[in-house]
């Protein structure tokens, strides 16, 4: 009867809620997938964390650290949320509802960015460089 | 296939992609089609706890950029001396392995809980509270080293006096989460270990009956914890 979005992810088996005492179904769903997509994306977590780990003892640094830390957490946080909470079968109209607010803090962190090196010019120009 | 209801009790076909959003948040009825009330106020609680983290991860980077003291090196900073080494953020990578798979066992808890197996997933929740109370006492550790090694919120030995209030302030906020987290999934696990979700027993507190959805709505808080301590991992430890 009912059916989550079909977005290219790839569809197991799906039930229906069976609505309790109620003529209307409310057709929500959720999704049962095989346990080996549970034990395949753990293992990639772990891999990436790994990853992330070996970034810092082989101590790399400048712009080469910072991008790879961002990209292993992009990865990871990405997993997490498509797969083990669920997101990447739940219809686009919440999708969209909790995922977008957060990356509309990217304007935030501009803003702050700015604001932050005119207080570290404004230290260095009335106290001079650190102690 | 994916269903509206109308006002007279039929069904028609919903829309998907950018049709099916302006379909469903225009539709006059929930916005959220096929996913329960509890499920999409967990989402929604959990988006303003993104806020409240980010205002944090936020702060932090503003104080970090500002300063013209250094920042001390968080990996000489929570290194520890094992067999004669220093080894660097060795601490923190277990506890970042021990919250993924705490993760991982919530997941295959998730999973049991729809097929109504109620042992496994009980085991499995008790599990990841496990794993959670080994996180939230080795962060208790990495506090107790750090406090002994003079870090407080106004200064510390290494570097500019920022670092310990946002140490502090965003581990603990973190470890709290972890903390409640553990005590609901002990709570859940029981309802699922004594069958509630089958008979329809009333809660203690709410006096509504669960579904087995309440397993995977205490599994998306679970993951966002493991999810904000991806985040805490890359900026405040690795950076």
């Amino acid at each position: 009867m009912a059916e989550a979005t079909a977005n290219g992810l790839g569809q197991h088996a799906l039930h229906a809620h069976e609505a309790p005492a109620s003529g209307i179904a409310h057709a929500e769903v959720h999704q049962e997938h095989p346990i080996k997509l549970y034990l395949v994306v753990w293992a990639w977590l772990f891999i990436l964390s790994t990853c992330s780990y070996l970034v810092d003892y082989f101590g790399l640094h400048g712009y080469l650290r910072w991008s790879l830390i961002l990209i292993f957490m992009i990865l990871k946080a990405g997993l997490i949320v498509a797969v083990f909470m669920h997101m990447a079968w739940e219809r686009l109209a919440l999708a969209y509802a909790i995922i977008l607010p957060p990356i509309l803090v990217l304007v935030f962190v501009t803003m702050m960015v700015f604001e932050a090196d005119y207080t570290l010019l404004t230290r260095l120009t009335s106290f001079g460089a650190g102690p | 296939m994916a269903e509206t209801l109308t006002h007279t009790g039929q069904t028609e076909p919903r829309p998907a992609g950018w049709r099916g959003i302006a379909a469903d948040w225009s539709s006059d009825q929930r916005a959220f089609k096929n996913v329960s009330w509890g499920k999409a106020m967990m989402w929604i609680f959990l988006l303003s706890d993104t806020f409240i983290f980010g205002c944090f991860l936020l702060s932090y980077m503003t104080a970090r950029i500002s300063t013209r003291v250094p920042w001390p090196n968080p990996s000489e900073v929570f290194a520890l001396r094992i067999g004669g080494s220093d080894i660097p953020l060795i601490l923190i990578a277990i506890m970042t392995f021990v919250l993924i798979s705490s993760s991982g066992t919530m997941a295959m808890a998730v999973n049991f809980g729809y097929r109504r197996d109620r042992r496994k997933t009980a085991i499995l929740m008790l599990l990841t509270a496990a794993l959670g109370a080994t996180f939230v006492g080795m962060q208790a550790f990495e506090w107790t080293k750090l406090i002994t090694e003079g870090v407080r919120p106004w200064g510390n030995p290494w570097g500019a006096a920022q670092f310990g209030s946002c140490f502090f302030m965003i581990t603990g906020f973190h470890g709290t989460h972890v903390t409640i987290g553990v005590i609901f999934l002990i709570i859940v696990a029981r309802k699922v270990w004594r069958g509630d979700y089958d008979v329809g027993r009333r809660g203690f507190f709410t006096s509504r009956t669960g579904r087995y959805e309440n397993v995977e709505i205490m599994g998306l808080y679970w993951h966002f914890v493991d999810l904000v301590w991806v985040f805490i991992f890359a900026f405040f430890y690795l950076w």
